[in-house]
């Protein structure tokens, strides 16, 4: 193991923590500049997550404490272990523990998390809160695995995550369809505006996490924070061709990544989860199909621009 | 001072208690969230749920039908929290003084339920919003 893997593994937690605090500062200031307010300091998400683990931590009475308790640890381990397969996969173009499916199956345990946690408070938002989540993931898994196995058809098959980097041809057609999609889903999976419906603070108190308070609640914060590193990176990865060989265009891309999703979610308003629903499997089913037909073609004829 | 105590002053999340306001301070209160305020800078956000709340701004006289309400949620809300009573009403029930259906004031509501709880006045009808951050900035500087 060399010296610059050692690194790796002792600063991939707080990196990635401080990272993630530092997306979610962006999120609140960029939204802030968009209504022309002036919005919260640098340290804001700092002091909130320090504050609400200094705070009680309040367990209903009818909730099923062992669950109540796990799903945040469970959600965020997740998060964790994806964004350290991807930082790794951008640092140092090795796979880690897996390729791309597993990283879809990591992408998937923060939903889960959500959907155990609120099931087990007891409390009649979260389970709105629940239903809604869970719609809400059948709507936009379906159309984030074909996104990816659009670039899997266009890169020939590959499915180890730096190498999909450098083959994938990130200016064709299909792969420009297929980010559009996939910025569409992460958007949902991040629960932002156009999809907050799960957590939707004016309508059902913040559902999933309605009952959650004090250090529990901070982990959920946390979780979200990674969420805001990992996922970006992923489509940075998959979709416009990875950190390449020098660490700034890979920075570059994620920042801008991260600027659309701001700038999506502060440009829409809510919509119904039956919105949700035929946006994501009639809409984007479509496009997907589409670009799917013009990958294979592509791939058929040797056209890199398909 | 502890570090949960400064924490706690740099962000304090509010959850609005309506106890039978008449809907001015109500909106003075959304007021303060606009632009022109923008109380997000020092790190305020209005949350949906009394369990994520370390202030209750509590509004209206304290009916009747409204006083266990408020006991719950303030049983509801983790400790240490902040109650702050906005308005004339809550501070010391206003023009509806003598009525029939008001039990409060609303801090003796809250103090029934818990004799040491911090409490602040932020008295107006309705206050204006530059009252309510000037409330909120002395009551956090006392704490």
């Amino acid at each position: 193991m060399t010296f610059a893997k050692i690194l790796f593994w002792i600063l991939v937690l707080p990196v990635s923590l401080l990272l993630g605090l530092f997306a979610s500062w962006l999120v609140r200031k960029v939204s802030a500049r968009v209504q022309w307010r002036k919005g919260p300091p640098v340290c804001q998400p700092l002091w909130d997550i320090m504050k609400l683990l200094g705070k009680e931590t309040l367990i209903p009475q009818d909730a099923q404490q062992t669950v109540f308790i796990a799903a945040p640890l469970v959600g965020m381990a997740g998060v964790l272990l994806l964004a350290t397969i991807l930082a790794y996969a951008a640092l140092f173009k090795q796979p880690l523990v897996g390729d791309i499916i597993v990283a879809i199956y990591l992408m998937v345990l923060p939903s889960l998390g959500l959907i155990l946690g609120s099931s087990a408070s007891a409390s009649p938002h979260a389970a709105v809160g629940t239903s809604r989540e869970m719609k809400l993931v059948m709507g936009y898994e379906l159309p984030l695995v074909l996104a990816f196995v659009i670039v899997i058809i266009n890169t020939g098959g590959i499915l180890s995550l730096p190498t999909i980097a450098e083959n994938t041809t990130v200016l064709s057609i299909s792969n420009i369809l297929a980010f559009l999609v996939a910025l569409l889903c992460v958007q949902a999976k991040l629960g932002f505006v156009p999809f907050d419906i799960a957590e939707a603070e004016t309508e059902i108190m913040s559902g999933v996490m309605v009952e959650y308070s004090g250090a529990l609640l901070a982990i959920w914060k946390i979780m979200q924070a990674l969420m805001l590193v990992a996922l970006p990176l992923f489509l940075v990865q998959v979709f416009l061709g990875g950190f390449g060989a020098t660490i700034w265009p890979g920075i570059l891309k994620y920042v801008l990544v991260l600027v659309l999703i701001i700038l999506i979610k502060n440009t829409n308003p809510r919509v119904r989860i039956d919105q949700a629903m035929k946006f994501f499997w009639v809409y984007c089913g479509i496009l997907l199909f589409a670009a799917g037909v013009l990958a294979a073609l592509g791939n058929l004829y040797e056209l890199r621009w398909l | 001072m502890s570090w949960k105590i400064q924490a706690l002053k740099r962000s304090p999340w509010v959850f609005h208690v309506n106890a039978g306001a008449c809907n001015n301070c109500d909106i003075e209160i959304v007021n303060c969230l606009t632009p022109r305020y923008d109380i997000e800078r020092f790190g305020i956000k209005l949350v949906g749920s009394p369990r994520h709340a370390d202030a209750l701004l509590i509004t209206g006289v304290g009916t009747a039908q409204a006083a266990p309400r408020v006991k719950e949620v303030y049983r509801q809300t983790p400790k240490p929290c902040v109650v702050f009573l906005i308005g004339a009403c809550p501070c010391g029930t206003g023009i509806f003084r003598g009525g029939y259906h008001v039990v409060g004031p609303v801090d003796k509501i809250i103090k029934e339920e818990d004799p040491n709880a911090i409490i602040c006045y932020v008295p107006g009808c309705p206050p204006k919003p530059e009252a309510i951050i000037s409330g909120v900035v002395k009551a956090l500087s006392a704490l």
